[in-house]
């Protein structure tokens, strides 16, 4: 039955450029893309999140950490080496990887920090770095400052034309996909068993011999990190960056979309970013006053389901089986 | 289907010269947030002039699509791949912010549709990013703090306060100023998200400067010049300020505390022009006592472009004629002089005011004398086409 | 200078008052409730926006306040009862998402009512001059009036935890909210009384501020962060951690924005000063709820 939806959905969304074109509604494959994306760094988040039980109100900074390094990877491909050392380059196959280790890194200094603190102190802690590189990357004036970096052209990846919006949605797509695969893997791994027992009792986990803290900052680093590739991706998605991408807002977006979906529920937060760009996308289009709507439609669902979209799903199938 | 209905009926058009279907124009502008009536002051202007017509601009019959970018730049981008893509449209406008603009302007032009700018005109787009799909109607954004500088220079002053927000349009806007002033300037920056300006105005109390020159945009603003007064320093030392800190929706915010600055801006509804007074009298007959500010004049402004635009080739099925027709600014702007330069941003004037109290104490915009004539932006000298 | 400086930390005393009324109520709907209440910036925004309404209605200051702190109140105890309510039993975060939904809904609601433009605000009669401190230092007296009101409330809140009945189990609460529901306390009760005062408080800081800032929508999510980080430096629940915190946040927070690049300046170039001086002061409340909780983890007065 799992495999036959698995199946059924992979077809769906490998027609649905198709689908759009023949609809004559081409944006939806650009909102499609910027769910895959979505997507994969909500995910992130709620692999600490849902299973880890860490609440980072910071993870936009990560996010816009990964797209700051493929446009400011491209501005020194045209303009000269960083601090005349470190030459900028415009392929994908070095900006990801580029993007993955920025965002790796700085979620290990900020993890390291944090992770010493619990509960609300955590949540502020993440919230108070990623304002300060908010307002670093506000202050910086090489790269654009508040007004952001365009990014002329997008990354070369493999001869594709990143610009065309069916093959960005199938390079979107096919990243996603190779995420969920090692995410999947991970959360089923002896490592993701300990983070999840780490939720439920970390001194029980304590007394089994397992170092928390290595633990919760191995699974922050790697949380951070899938925000980063999501942001790089965004990055050639919009080819423009700016600080409104780590700003504290975005943060708790990714928040919502987790929550949305359903917390600690695997594809969870693909349903909650799929329905909170599309809610928006659609209500915006449909009245000017459309943040009353959202706030209307996010609060019952937050009243009337349990478990967010994912669990309201669960419960229909379930009603189906019976 | 659709699609050959579409094109069958293009071939009907070009056949017969008349245009059955609306042209339509596409408004992605921020109406959400503390920065909504932005859009809304453009938006509103831009309806008042399509109804002035009876639903047409120069002649032809236009349909209006308005979205809401929520000031995300991701979210514009979205809204300009459905007017694109979606549903065709060839001609996109509204835009206030300039990181909105940075996502889907280029995006825009490259997908072979015109962009008009009715407010952000920023420098990424000014000078080597410019396009000839690309056009802007407000201002490019240095200019309006250049004209600042001018004014305190015209006035005699020579050392000055300079207060901004720490991020790039403060700086620019600092920047911009002190070029053009050419005198000694202490610069104090301000946080993003301040409320409390206390302890500036003790700054600027201690640094005792013959003028200040401040540019906080909305609410910032309206905190700013409130508190300015209440620390006596209003009628003390005088300041200057750019059009978007002394906008009539600030000053009806602020009342009092605005009598007696002086301002530079590129129009203010007194201009003694039959275009100005035009417009001036539609707002007022529709929107009775609400605002009006020099956004809506951009927005009325773009609409007429347009207009003269539309006037001269019928449609936009023509691109590269449309774009000529833009290009030649055929227009009579409320402001008076008015064309493009190199990189399609406007050649215009600018104009020193002064905040009077009217009949009912009041403040009022009074315009006083014209300070710089004919000028442009730095930036065109960097833009090729 | 030493003039100026003592005017600046009265500056920062100031600040840190308005921030104070804000946290007050949040700590305790935090500590005591466990609820993260993101949509006490609207409550702030509603207590404005009435109050400021019914000033200009009735050309009376005095007659907007009492309007500004039920239209909050009503507001609070609203959201508590349709809301809150029915999510005590849930996960936190749940909480987070309705109140996020909230502020939706609270912004949008206010551009319907009100229009999106800022709304006119004044000081009240009496309170629009200057008051001579010491010689060379005139302050303006409304500011030193959200000083003793904001002194006053926290004398009030002091006198209300610490000899009422109520407000020892708000202590008791932010302790152990088990163990007062074991005593057989109506602890739903006593969570409506916290929502409702913290909703009352923020209505007040909303009206105070009203005259000296920007009556605007989403007025309340720019002050929203200070107070969160006035909330954790002090210790989630405590009143008395919330004061010392937000007294501490704005003195530092103004002395860095008014010093910090002159100070560097003697040992840099201006332009270097100046740059990282701004940096470090737009950072400057980040960094110290960072350092705070390095070496506090649980803030300064924690509770439990």
């Amino acid at each position: 039955m799992r495999a036959v939806i698995l199946i059924l959905a992979a077809a769906a969304l490998l027609a649905l450029p198709f689908a759009a074109q023949a609809a004559g509604q081409p944006a939806l494959i650009t909102l499609a893309t910027r769910i895959a994306v979505y997507a994969i760094a909500a995910a992130s988040l709620n692999f600490i999140l849902g299973y880890g039980g860490m609440v980072s109100f910071g993870h936009a900074a990560f996010f816009g950490l990964g797209a700051y390094t493929v446009g400011v990877m491209f501005h020194h491909a045209g303009a000269g080496p960083m601090f005349g050392l470190i030459p900028g380059t415009t392929h994908l196959l070095v900006t990801i990887p580029l993007a993955l280790a920025v965002s790796g890194l700085a979620a290990a200094a900020i993890g390291a920090l944090s992770l010493r603190t619990g509960g609300v102190q955590f949540i502020m802690i993440t919230l108070a770095f990623a304002q300060m590189l908010f307002f670093l990357f506000v202050s910086l004036t090489t790269y654009g400052g508040e007004d952001g970096l365009i990014i002329r052209r997008p990354n070369e990846f493999l001869g594709l034309n990143l610009r065309d919006r069916v093959t960005m949605y199938y390079v979107a797509l096919g990243f996603a996909a190779a995420f969920f695969l090692i995410l999947w893997r991970i959360v089923h791994s002896s490592f993701g068993a300990v983070i999840q027992g780490i939720r439920q009792n970390e001194r029980r986990m304590a007394a089994l011999g397992y170092a928390p803290y290595r633990y919760k900052l191995a699974a922050f680093v790697l949380s951070g990190m899938g925000c980063g590739l999501a942001g790089a991706l965004m990055a050639n998605v919009l080819r423009f960056t700016s600080p409104d991408l780590m700003h504290w807002t975005k943060s708790g977006e990714l928040i919502v979309m987790v929550i949305l979906g359903g917390l600690g529920s695997f594809f969870g937060p693909v349903f909650g970013a799929a329905a909170f760009l599309i809610l928006e996308t659609y209500l915006a289009g449909w009245s000017e006053h459309w943040p009353l709507a959202l706030g209307a439609i996010l609060l019952v669902i937050v009243l009337f389901t349990r478990g967010g979209v994912a669990g309201l799903i669960a419960r229909i199938g379930g009603a189906l089986q019976r | 289907m659709k699609r050959f209905l579409a094109a069958a009926s293009l071939l009907a058009l070009a056949a017969t010269g008349t245009l059955a279907e609306p042209v339509k124009i596409g408004m992605i502008t921020t109406l959400s947030g503390p920065a909504g009536y932005l859009g809304e002051q453009v938006r509103d202007a831009f309806v008042l002039a399509i109804e002035q017509e009876g639903g047409k601009l120069g002649g032809v019959e236009v349909q209006l699509v308005v979205e809401d970018d929520g000031l995300k730049p991701p979210q514009g981008l979205q809204i300009a791949e459905k007017f694109v893509g979606d549903e065709g449209m060839k001609l996109l406008t509204g835009i206030i912010f300039s990181n909105v603009a940075g996502a889907v302007v280029p995006e825009v032009v490259a997908q072979g549709a015109i962009y008009v700018s009715p407010n952000a005109g920023p420098s990424n787009l000014a000078g080597e990013g410019c396009h000839p799909n690309y056009f802007v109607v407000s201002w490019q954004n240095d200019a309006l703090h250049e004209a600042s500088g001018t004014a305190a220079r015209k006035l005699g002053y020579t050392r000055a306060v300079a207060l901004a927000p720490n991020y790039q349009a403060g700086k620019d806007a600092i920047a911009g100023f002190a070029r053009e002033f050419g005198g000694q300037v202490t610069e104090i920056y301000t946080q993003l998200d301040q409320t409390d300006f206390a302890s500036e105005m003790a700054q600027i109390r201690a640094a005792n400067p013959e003028v200040v020159f401040q540019f906080h945009p909305g609410g910032l603003g309206i905190a700013f010049l409130k508190q300015y007064q209440q620390a006596g320093l209003l009628g003390q030392i005088p300041m200057v300020l750019s059009e978007p800190s002394l906008d009539a929706v600030i000053l009806n915010a602020v009342g009092a505390a605005a009598i007696g600055l002086k301002g530079t801006t590129h129009w203010a509804a007194d201009f003694d022009n039959a275009a100005s007074k035009a417009f001036v009298a539609a707002w007022q007959a529709k929107y009775g006592d609400k605002p009006l500010t020099t956004y809506a004049q951009q927005g009325w402004d773009t609409a007429q472009l347009i207009a003269s635009a539309l006037r001269k080739t019928g449609g936009v099925d023509d691109i590269d004629a449309f774009r000529e027709a833009l290009r030649a600014a055929d227009f009579a702007s409320t402001r008076g002089d008015f064309r493009f330069g190199p990189n399609q941003h406007p050649v215009q004037d600018w104009w020193l005011i002064e905040i009077v109290a009217d009949a009912n104490g009041k403040p009022q915009i009074v315009t006083r004398e014209q300070l710089r004539d004919d000028v442009g932006d730095s930036y065109a000298a960097q833009c090729k086409m | 200078m030493s003039i100026l400086l003592i005017e600046q930390a009265l500056n920062g005393v100031q600040y840190g008052v308005t921030l104070f009324l804000l946290a007050a109520g949040l700590t305790l709907i935090f500590g005591i409730m466990g609820v993260i209440n993101l949509a006490h910036g609207s409550l702030y925004m509603i207590g404005a926006y009435a109050g400021m309404y019914a000033a200009a209605e009735t050309g009376s200051f005095w007659l907007g306040l009492p309007v500004a702190l039920a239209a909050a109140a009503v507001a609070g105890l609203a959201v508590e009862a349709l809301v809150i309510r029915r999510l005590y039993n849930r996960d936190h975060l749940d909480q987070v998402l309705a109140t996020f939904a909230l502020i939706l809904m609270a912004n949008q609601a206010i551009i319907l009512m009100f229009g999106r433009q800022p709304i006119f605000t004044r000081l009240p009669a009496g309170f629009d001059g200057s008051v001579q401190l010491l010689p060379g230092l005139a302050y303006p007296t409304y500011r030193l009036l959200i000083i003793a009101v904001g002194l006053a409330v926290a004398a009030g809140l002091w006198l209300l935890i610490n000899r009422t009945r109520v407000g020892m189990l708000v202590r008791a609460g932010a302790t152990n909210r088990d163990m007062v529901r074991a005593l057989g306390v109506d602890i739903r009760l006593l969570y409506t009384v916290v929502f409702g005062l913290g909703a009352l408080l923020a209505g007040l800081a909303g009206y105070m501020a009203g005259p000296i800032g920007a009556v605007q929508v989403g007025m309340g999510e720019q002050i929203l962060l200070a107070t969160f980080v006035v909330v954790v430096v002090g210790g989630v629940g405590s009143i008395r951690g919330a004061f010392v915190a937000a007294l501490i946040l704005g003195v530092v927070d103004t002395m860095l924005r008014a010093f910090l690049p002159t100070l560097l300046r003697q040992v840099m170039t201006p332009a270097e000063a100046d740059q990282l001086g701004i940096g470090i002061a737009s950072m400057g409340i980040y960094l110290l709820m960072a350092l705070v909780l390095l070496i506090r983890p649980r803030g300064l007065f924690a509770t439990a």
